[in-house]
């Protein structure tokens, strides 16, 4: 809750919704209590007062009655009459849409089916109706607007709560022994209360207005009782001639609906928890580069990540994501990058060709050299020129990856057009060629599917194509294969290999499967929270691993055609990289630490192409 | 007496009826399959996204109602009406630890609800019971009063597994238990599944797309393909001596540390589409073995000798 | 693609027998006699007595209902009895007027809305972002009919540019150059809340859709950074901008009513207000059900839309 409110307070258009929705409530509740006049006394000789005029700080309306008595009384009315409905609409709504959501089938079916057919109504004929048939009145309006957005709920609440009832936690529950009611009471209204909290705070606001409309029309409070909408319909006779009856009514609602907008759109963005992380910022086309020490000098690989540094800044914490990494690879090599989730693998990948979102990424040192041109912190124009063209990627999920509303033809032709002027039709017959290239079956029928039409071997098939589209000379494949079956794996593998032999492409596979590795790389280095711990050739690496952690990842890993054992296991957790230990990262899992490990920087040491970065080294390297 | 039996049981998934014409047949996820598993076993189930593995582990435990055929656990058939009788013989593992915990409940809460509901434990019975177990999944106790988000993987897998012994089942059902961790993560936990079934006598059913995993903690496999028992065998010679063509292939696909890449397949051939399945051998298109007999018709598991079966027309001899 | 229209066009059929049974029901919450309700001040006894024929209110409600539909089905909506004619008339000649005025700020609020949602997004956190967001702000918080009378007060009493109110000029009017004149006011008011409203939508739903992995394949392949915001993005986007659209068209066709009044356009809303005010009930009954099916129809055509869009869409 603190945090909430902390949160909330953050953000200073929430702050000042909250101060002046504040002050409205706290003037309307003490109403009662104020020297006032009665709202209701007329004293027809001074109508049409000005504002500031004696007596009447905001004036008198058509009947010579006190405006600014007639507001509050008003306001107070509007108030409790919107919040009503707001709450009777949250509830009843919420409680169809959860019964709807969690249950299913023919109770969703149903429920959902008359939800549809009230909301196939613009609101307000629902509303009009409802009052024409009940007679204008304020509680009549209260009970028309209510009515009209419950709909709004149920369907809103629904589709929070069928996706929370498809989660595991729900069956788990159903497995403990609980009951159906137990269940939504304990386990989902927990859950969707966050929701209706933030439909209820981002609606008060309309009803308010609604109701106010209604009044505003004349069907909801009768006179004398006033609330801000009766104001505003009683005075529009006399806009033109004393538009300060017309203004005061309308301002205040103003306010009131702006203050209830703008700490809704705080209390949505708190509660938000994809809001919390800066999820939802825009990434920008390149990733930031903020460096600060000294640029690398050039070497003559093909490709050279050189000390690079990658750090992700959320809120006041450093995650040093990727902390000096350098690698390097020739014309026709494949070079393993492995590691366990969070090592840094794919940032390192994605940091290459600036792909690392920003906010919150950013490189904060080192250099990555194309044939010896520095692509980090080149112009944008430069950097897109070299993407795809030059250094191509391949990602993990295919389906996630492609555009889901373009044809893949489509899709392959924009990656050979971004960088060549050719015709539509020599794209789609490059296209068509690609992927017969890739060995996918009827190549010119399939280049008209779009992605949801294919399996996900085709797709990642597909995917190879457009890395190969523009025949780069480095192919980035990031975890190309984990979403992939075993079988389709081995095709896919077997399909990369033949592809860089023949072309003599340079690439980096950067997997979690050692396996893979072995059958597919030529060196290969190991990565551990966020740093190369160990690299070498594949068959050096993986047959006498130098760095303890190597060794024991190893051990870990189940080997088909080993039978039935007990499996060696690492204790403990990898570090998290905001706060990260002096000395090596891995001491405190590692059974050989010493002292010294945790005392300074290891450095990474010994004769290319090996090198450990381990001061009690399994092998000497 | 086996701990769990399964006969002929079943799973079709009806598809909407369209507004003319009459309704389509529906999806066979689990097409009739039996199989037992005896007190103290292990048993592995494997095969790839589409088999029906993960519907096949939902009906066990009685989340999904079978379409057709029987469950029995030690003996009785199993009984969907009362759900505390049937929790109290089997249990599930999920596969992804953090979505199967209630964001909102704290893990004392989430361990007190199969105690309460299922045993009706009293207070002080529950607290110590808690302790027991969390010492035997190698938790600390001072966990129980944290929210789920603030457990990585490996640990949030052990809570899962304790609220799964807090039942006192028989059998535990894990549905690709280790899939979601790192491999360092993995060896813990499967290391300690090991020795709860020590401790505790259970029987486990072992879900999982990963041989080598299956093969480590397996007494015997089950390999699934398209909904369909293709073969069944012992742990330790199915992978090396399989007689199934499909168990061949996985066994040749999985990439090994030392063997050169060689693609089993080299046209881009995957499962056949479930809407329209044909009517033979579902892995005849793929099989270089199949003849005209396998496409139309389909095999039935036989006994190929060595406590192995499978159903295949034309078997591998070694 | 004609078969998807045809089946939604079948769909539809429940969907107005569920509006026709919802409205029929509502009316029936009427307390009192009901034939002097609906008469009121028109209520003579020969008036009470050909109603009660006419709608067979002796008979009871469910066979009430299927006369009442079939009458409606023959395009017999009823007789107003505060004008004196035929319901069916009266609604289709306001219904023009509603539909001129809703149209173009329907048209505006769309363009405006996406247009300003896109730059929003496109640059987020900076100048125009925060501009757009703060004048959105107060388009969403203003009620139309306030900034209608605020609007009447600037440009028309103030200004002179425009026209107070109606929908052509009294004298010499009634051309298009003097329908747009008239037109001008009211459709931008009544377009305010809407246009903010897709903005913010819009806004959100292209951050939403620019963290998603195939913007950054599009990136990773070269594709230039106007190419990914304008086709990638926006199109990507405008899958879940465009049911918005049909939400958004029900909320201005309802706004339509307070901008009607405030401008003294003949419109359909203005029309109900009365026959509300009025108690002319077998007007409201009629209007609201023709307004509420030409809406269905309305939202099928977004319905098709989106499938022309979307190939997941099953047509």
């Amino acid at each position: 809750m603190r945090a909430f409110l902390k949160l909330l307070f953050r953000n200073g258009l929430a702050a000042m919704g909250a101060v002046v929705l504040a002050a409205i409530l706290i003037l309307v509740l003490i109403t009662p209590l104020l020297p006032l006049q009665n709202p209701d006394s007329t004293a027809t000789a001074d109508r049409f007062q000005k504002p500031f005029s004696e007596g009447h700080p905001l004036g008198t309306d058509h009947l010579g009655r006190d405006l600014l008595s007639r507001l509050l009384h008003g306001t107070r009315l509007s108030l409790a009459v919107g919040i009503a409905a707001a709450l009777i609409a949250a509830t009843i709504g919420s409680a169809i849409g959860i019964i709807a959501g969690y249950f299913g089938g023919r109770t969703d079916n149903i429920i959902m089916r008359g939800v549809d057919m009230l909301m196939a109504f613009p609101y307000i004929l629902l509303a009009l109706a409802i009052v024409a048939a009940l007679g204008p009145g304020l509680m009549n309006a209260l009970i028309a607007v209510a009515a009209v957005n419950v709909p709004f709920f149920a369907r809103n609440i629904r589709g929070i709560t069928v996706g929370l009832a498809g989660r595991e936690f729900i069956d788990a529950a159903r497995l403990a022994g609980m009951g159906h009611t137990r269940i939504i009471l304990t386990e989902l209204l927990p859950n969707v209360l966050p929701v209706i909290i933030i439909a209820m705070s981002t609606t008060v606001g309309w009803m308010i207005l609604e109701t106010a409309g209604l009044s505003f029309l004349g069907l909801g409070s009768q006179p004398p009782q006033a609330d801000l909408g009766s104001m505003l319909g009683e005075a529009r006779s006399a806009l033109i001639s004393h538009p300060h009856t017309s203004v005061v009514p309308g301002i205040m609602i103003f306010l009131i609906v702006m203050s209830i907008n703008l700490l809704g759109d705080g209390v949505r963005d708190a509660l938000d928890p994809r809001l919390r992380s800066g999820a939802l910022s825009r990434a920008s086309a390149t990733t930031l580069v903020d460096r600060k020490s000294d640029i690398p000098a050039a070497t003559d690989d093909l490709l050279a990540i050189q000390e690079l540094e990658t750090q992700f800044h959320v809120g006041k914490r450093n995650y040093r994501a990727v902390g000096g990494v350098s690698l390097a690879v020739k014309p026709g090599e494949c070079l393993g990058v492995i590691g366990e989730s969070g090592s840094g693998k794919s940032v390192t990948a994605l940091s290459v060709m600036g792909l690392v979102a920003s906010p919150p990424g950013v490189i904060t040192g080192g250099a990555v050299r194309f044939q010896g041109e520095d692509l980090i912190g080149t112009p944008y124009e430069t950097l897109r020129q070299k993407r795809g063209d030059r250094v191509a990627y391949i990602f993990q999920d295919p389906l996630s990856t492609m555009h889901p509303l373009y044809r893949v033809g489509q899709q392959l032709a924009e990656a050979i057009r971004s960088h060549h002027r050719i015709s539509k039709v020599d794209a789609r017959a490059r296209a068509i060629q690609l992927l017969k290239d890739v060995r996918i079956p009827n190549a010119e029928s399939r280049v008209d599917n779009f992605p949801h039409e294919m399996s996900g071997g085709m797709r990642q098939r597909v995917g190879i194509a457009m890395a190969l589209a523009n025949e780069p000379e480095v192919i980035i494949a990031d975890e190309p294969t984990t979403a992939l079956d075993v079988t389709v794996q081995a095709q896919i593998l077997s399909l990369l290999d033949d592809l860089r032999r023949d072309r003599g492409l340079a690439i980096i596979f950067i997997t979690h499967d050692f396996g893979v590795v072995a059958q597919l790389c030529d060196r290969v280095a190991v990565m551990y929270a966020g740093r190369i711990v160990e690299e070498g050739p594949t068959q050096a690496v993986l047959g006498a691993p130098a760095h303890p952690y190597t060794k024991r990842l190893i051990a870990c890993v189940p080997e088909l055609g080993g039978g039935r054992r007990e499996l060696a296991a690492i204790p403990g957790l990898p570090p998290v990289v905001d706060d990260l230990p002096p000395g090596c990262a891995f001491a405190t899992r590692c059974d050989k630490a010493q002292e010294a490990c945790q005392a300074g920087d290891v450095a990474l040491k010994g004769a290319a192409p090996r090198a450990v970065r381990c001061l009690y080294p399994e092998e000497a390297v | 007496m086996p701990a769990l039996k399964v006969e002929n049981l079943a799973k079709t998934f009806p598809l909407k009826k369209p507004l003319f014409g009459p309704a389509p047949p529906g999806v066979r996820a689990v097409r009739p399959m039996s199989f037992k598993v005896e007190t103290g076993e292990t048993l592995g189930v494997v095969g790839e996204s589409g088999c029906g593995k993960s519907t096949l582990a939902r009906m066990l435990v009685g989340l999904l109602e079978p379409s057709e055929g029987r469950i029995e656990i030690e003996g009785r058939a199993l009984d969907n009406a009362d759900p505390a009788e049937f929790g109290k013989l089997i249990q599930y593992v999920f596969q992804d630890p953090q979505s199967s915990l209630n964001p909102r409940k704290t893990i004392r809460q989430v361990m007190e609800a199969p105690l309460k509901r299922l045993h009706g434990l009293g207070r002080t019975k529950r607290d110590s019971r808690i302790s027991e177990i969390f010492a035997s999944v190698n938790l600390r106790e001072e966990f129980l009063d944290r929210y789920p988000h603030e457990f990585s993987g490996g640990q949030a897998q052990r809570i899962g597994i304790a609220r799964a012994l807090a039942a006192s089942p028989r059998i535990i059902i894990l549905d690709e238990p280790v899939s979601a961790l790192d491999v360092s993560v993995q060896a813990q936990v499967l290391n300690l599944l090991a020795g709860l079934k020590a401790q505790f006598g259970l029987t486990y059913l072992f879900i999982t797309h990963d041989l080598a995993v299956v093969e480590a903690v397996s007494d015997r496999i089950v390999v699934l393909y398209f909904g369909a028992v293709v073969e069944i065998g012992r742990a330790e010679s199915i992978f090396a001596n399989p007689r199934h063509p499909y168990t061949k292939l996985l066994a040749d696909s999985a990439p090994v540390v030392g063997r050169p890449l060689t693609a089993p397949e080299q046209r881009g051939s995957e499962l056949p589409d479930p809407l329209n399945p044909p009517p033979g051998c579902a892995f005849a298109g793929r099989c270089p073995r199949a003849t005209d007999l396998c496409r139309a018709q389909v095999p039935e598991l036989k006994d190929m000798g060595e406590d192995q079966l499978a159903a295949c027309h034309h078997p591998l001899q070694d | 693609m004609g078969g998807y229209i045809l089946k939604r066009l079948i769909s539809a059929i429940p969907v107005l027998l569920g509006i026709t049974i919802i409205v029929f029901l509502i009316m029936s919450l009427i307390p009192g006699d009901p034939a002097t309700a609906i008469l009121g001040s028109y209520a003579t006894p020969d008036n009470v007595e050909k109603l009660n024929r006419d709608l067979g209110l002796d008979k009871p409600m469910v066979q009430r209902y299927f006369i009442w539909l079939s009458n409606m089905l023959t395009g017999d909506f009823g007789r107003s009895y505060s004008l004196n004619r035929p319901v069916i008339d009266e609604v289709m000649e306001r219904f023009n007027a509603t539909l001129i005025l809703a149209g173009t700020a329907f048209a505006l609020c769309s363009l405006l809305g996406i247009l300003a949602g896109v730059v929003s997004a496109a640059r987020q956190y900076g100048i125009a972002d925060k501009a757009i967001t703060f004048v959105v702000l107060i388009g969403i918080s203003v009620p139309s009919f306030f900034l209608g009378m605020m609007m009447i007060l600037a440009f028309a009493v103030n200004l002179r540019w425009l026209p107070v109110s109606g929908m052509f000029a009294i004298y010499g009017g009634g051309d298009v150059p003097d329908l747009l004149h008239h037109l001008i006011m009211p459709a931008l008011a009544l377009a305010a809340v809407a246009t903010g409203v897709i903005a913010r939508l819009s806004r959100s739903a292209m951050l939403e859709v620019l963290r998603q992995d195939y913007i950054r394949t599009a990136r990773a392949k070269g594709v230039p950074e106007r190419r990914v915001i304008m086709g990638h993005a926006l199109r990507a986007a405008m899958v879940s901008i465009i049911p918005v659209l049909g939400i958004q068209a029900g909320f201005v066709l309802s706004g339509a009513v307070y901008i009607e009044i405030v401008f003294q356009w003949p419109g359909v809303g203005r029309m109900l207000v009365d026959a509300i005010l009025k108690r002319d009930l077998l007007l409201v009954q009629g209007g609201v059900v023709f307004v509420a099916a030409c809406y269905v129809l309305f939202n099928i055509a977004v319905d098709v839309t989106q499938s022309l869009l979307d190939p997941r869409i099953k047509t």
